[in-house]
């Protein structure tokens, strides 16, 4: 349709000014281009812009809606309600509070014990498996990865199975003299188990106020139910083998010079791993550390599979919730503001890790070979700490 | 954490030969062990899963352990194969997956050569957006994907299951990668000889861009065989459940009386063979794909 153009108007001004001499050349082959370019993206437009960037749009409509799913959503039946769904999971002081309040403690103790965890692991799994004179490195890659291509439908059907009350973990942990837990359903709090086992079983007065989204504190600090520890588990097993090829991708381009420098520095394995491979690895760590925050604030799959919520609700998470409140008790606005706010919490949270993971440039060039304590680059490394290594060994390709 | 400081008394050149080579036999078995423990783990749940499939319902309970059926029985995938929809199911899954896989090789490449190669205006804008659609978590576009596919009047059919899993950022942004690192001038060579855009592509880039290709088919083909969210939000039949939703509605409790646990792992055996297979079969390609060029 455009094929008549003129050459002047087709290439986006940034383009054309990068090309430079070239430019001339360019106008000619790119003659006719802009019909074919736009034909060829169409379908790329209408999928995604259908199914992907429209639906954000009409979600933020529904969200300030009073929609309750039959017809359309944008009919004459549907009115506007402004803030009132946020209002109602943010401050409303009902069910509907309780539940999100409820929802989003399970992940927040789901995305603490799996994000550091899941990073150690992979990287642990890595360097293992990277070593040179290792004989079956190709079969030990291969069972650790095996469990990432598996559907999490038939991963969580297989744990159910593992954890059954009579099933193979506790028949495993018999055969030490103990009695395992009926992991499915137990809601009973990590926490609350501990500080039960020191003698505070019922919260103190101090720690019943509800201060914070209608639940009390001391159901705030309840830790995972033992039925949320599975899906911990599960997700560390299922995800450890893909953030393991990242850092062995992130480790076969560290150079061997790096580490014989270091070994003729009289180091020992130990010593190199946490001074020089581990910072070495900070920027594979970081990415997995953002991708392992964004896929553990998303569970869904496995709830859904398994004990949906259940039990006592502790197994909700915002993702089953939102889908729950939309699709079981029909009221769409709410489920779409849950939507939203769990998008929030994901931006905010990705934000926030780049902010305490941030490498302050302030170190001197020629200080960056000081070896401080390991402790501290470790945890700075792995993300468990937060404090960023000032000053802790940072070696660099080109600083020899 | 018990890292020893420089100041310790360096060893002699000889001592520390040896001290090293030691060091070397300890660290070689203590690393073999733990690589095996942790295999073991993970691959245990996997070896289980299979022998409980063909034990009896009672030896499932008494025996969770044991990787031998004492009484081997086909009676779970009599029943999974005869006595239920399982073959509907797995029939869904591969009709989606396989239209679904020839869908985003074509239009990924598509969408990817032209953001690469071809010059439009309006080109910066769509990446950019593309680059936005990207980051956005697809938990939360459930609800938002069912009032879209619902308004367009495709809920519950195959087009609401295929169409909208069609292309995706993460195929174009592969395909668009891998185009920008052929040379120009074979294409170039093509055009001069007369071919259309369209022509180039099909018959010089794409059988170029062949290793990105097999990228994509891995990704698409185990994404959409493992999707589930997607199919939950846009169907509700049972004649068009795919192999996830049948299977997580078989794990919380319907076309069983107990707990069913030889069936149940039946059908996640079944459900896994196929992702498997292509495991197997593109592993190195797997492997390297994300592992970077392995330098031996």
């Amino acid at each position: 349709m455009s094929e008549g153009l003129p050459p002047e108007t087709s290439p986006d001004p940034g383009a054309r000014r990068a090309r430079g001499g070239l430019r001339r050349r360019a106008h000619a082959t790119t003659r006719g281009q802009t019909g074919a370019g736009w034909l060829f993206i169409t379908p790329m437009i209408v999928i995604l812009g259908l199914f992907l960037v429209l639906p954000i749009f009409m979600a933020l409509w529904v969200s300030v809606s009073d929609w309750t799913g039959r017809g359309s959503p944008f009919a004459g039946t549907t009115a506007f309600v402004g803030g009132e769904n946020y209002q109602e999971l943010l401050t409303g002081g009902g069910l509907a509070q309780r539940d999100f309040a409820t929802s989003v403690r399970n992940n927040v103790y789901y995305v603490i014990l799996v994000v550091p965890t899941q990073t150690l692991i992979s990287l642990l799994l890595a360097v293992l498996v990277n070593q040179r004179i290792l004989k079956g490195r190709g079969f030990f890659r291969t069972a650790f990865y095996f469990p990432s291509v598996t559907s999490s439908v038939a991963i969580t059907v297989v744990f159910l199975f593992l954890f059954s009350a009579s099933g193979a973990v506790n028949k495993a942990v018999s055969y030490v003299g103990a009695n395992g837990p009926n992991w499915i359903n137990d809601p009973r709090g990590l926490l609350h188990i501990i500080l039960g086992a020191f003698g505070a079983d019922s919260p103190p007065a101090a720690l019943q106020e509800a201060p914070f989204l209608g639940l009390s504190w001391w159901n705030w600090l309840a830790g995972p139910s033992i039925t949320m520890t599975v899906y911990i588990i599960m997700a560390i097993f299922t995800t450890s083998g893909t953030f393991m090829l990242l850092f062995l991708a992130a480790l076969q381009n560290i150079s061997g010079d790096i580490e014989e420098a270091a070994l003729v520095d009289g180091t020992n394995a130990w010593q190199r791993l946490w001074l020089v491979t581990v910072p070495m690895l900070k920027p594979t760590t970081f990415t997995v550390i953002t991708l392992g925050l964004i896929g553990t604030w998303q569970v869904f799959d496995q709830i859904y599979t398994g004990t949906r919520g259940s039990p006592s609700k502790t197994t909700l998470t915002p993702a089953y919730l939102s889908y729950e409140t939309s699709f079981n008790s029909q009221q769409w606005g709410q489920g779409a503001a849950i939507a939203f706010i769990l998008f929030a919490i994901i931006v905010v949270m990705t934000i926030l890790q780049r902010i305490i993971l941030r490498d302050p440039d302030t170190v001197p060039k020629r200080k960056r070979f000081v070896l401080s304590d390991a402790g501290g680059s470790g945890s700075a490394a792995t993300g468990a700490g937060g404090a960023p290594p000032a000053g802790a060994a940072k070696i660099e390709g080109g600083t020899s | 954490m018990s890292a020893t400081t420089a100041t310790r008394p360096r060893p002699t050149a000889a001592g520390r030969r040896r001290h090293v080579g030691r060091g070397v036999t300890v660290a070689t078995v203590l690393t073999y062990a733990i690589l095996i423990l942790i295999a073991v783990i993970y691959i245990y749940p996997f070896l289980i899963s299979i022998a409980t499939s063909f034990k009896s319902q009672s030896e499932a309970a008494t025996d969770p352990l044991s990787l031998v059926p004492q009484t081997f029985t086909t009676a779970a995938y009599e029943r999974l194969l005869v006595n239920s929809d399982f073959p509907l199911w797995f029939q869904n899954s591969l009709i989606v997956t396989l239209i679904v896989t020839a869908g985003r090789v074509f239009f990924n490449s598509l969408a990817g050569y032209a953001l690469s190669r071809l010059t439009f205006p309006g080109r910066g804008v769509i990446f950019a957006a593309l680059v936005g659609v990207m980051a956005v978590p697809s938990v939360v576009l459930l609800i938002p994907k069912f009032l879209v596919i619902n308004q367009l009047g495709m809920y519950d059919s195959y087009a609401g299951l295929i169409i909208p899993l069609l292309a995706d950022a993460t195929g174009i942004f592969i395909m668009k990668n891998f185009f920008e690192s052929i040379p120009k001038a074979v294409e170039e060579a093509a055009r001069i000889d007369g071919a259309g855009t369209f022509r180039v592509f099909w018959s010089v880039s794409l059988p170029m861009a062949r290793p990105a290709i097999i990228t994509i088919v891995i990704l698409a083909f185990q994404g959409s065989w493992n999707e589930l969210s997607h199919f939950i939000v846009a169907s509700q039949s049972q004649a068009l459940f795919t192999l996830t939703k049948g299977v997580a509605q078989l794990s919380s409790g319907a076309l069983s009386q107990g707990t069913q646990y030889p069936l149940k792992l039946g059908a996640a055996v079944i459900m896994t063979i196929p992702v498997a297979v292509l495991f197997f079969v593109f592993q190195r390609r797997i492997m390297n794909a994300s592992g970077g060029a392995v330098k031996e």
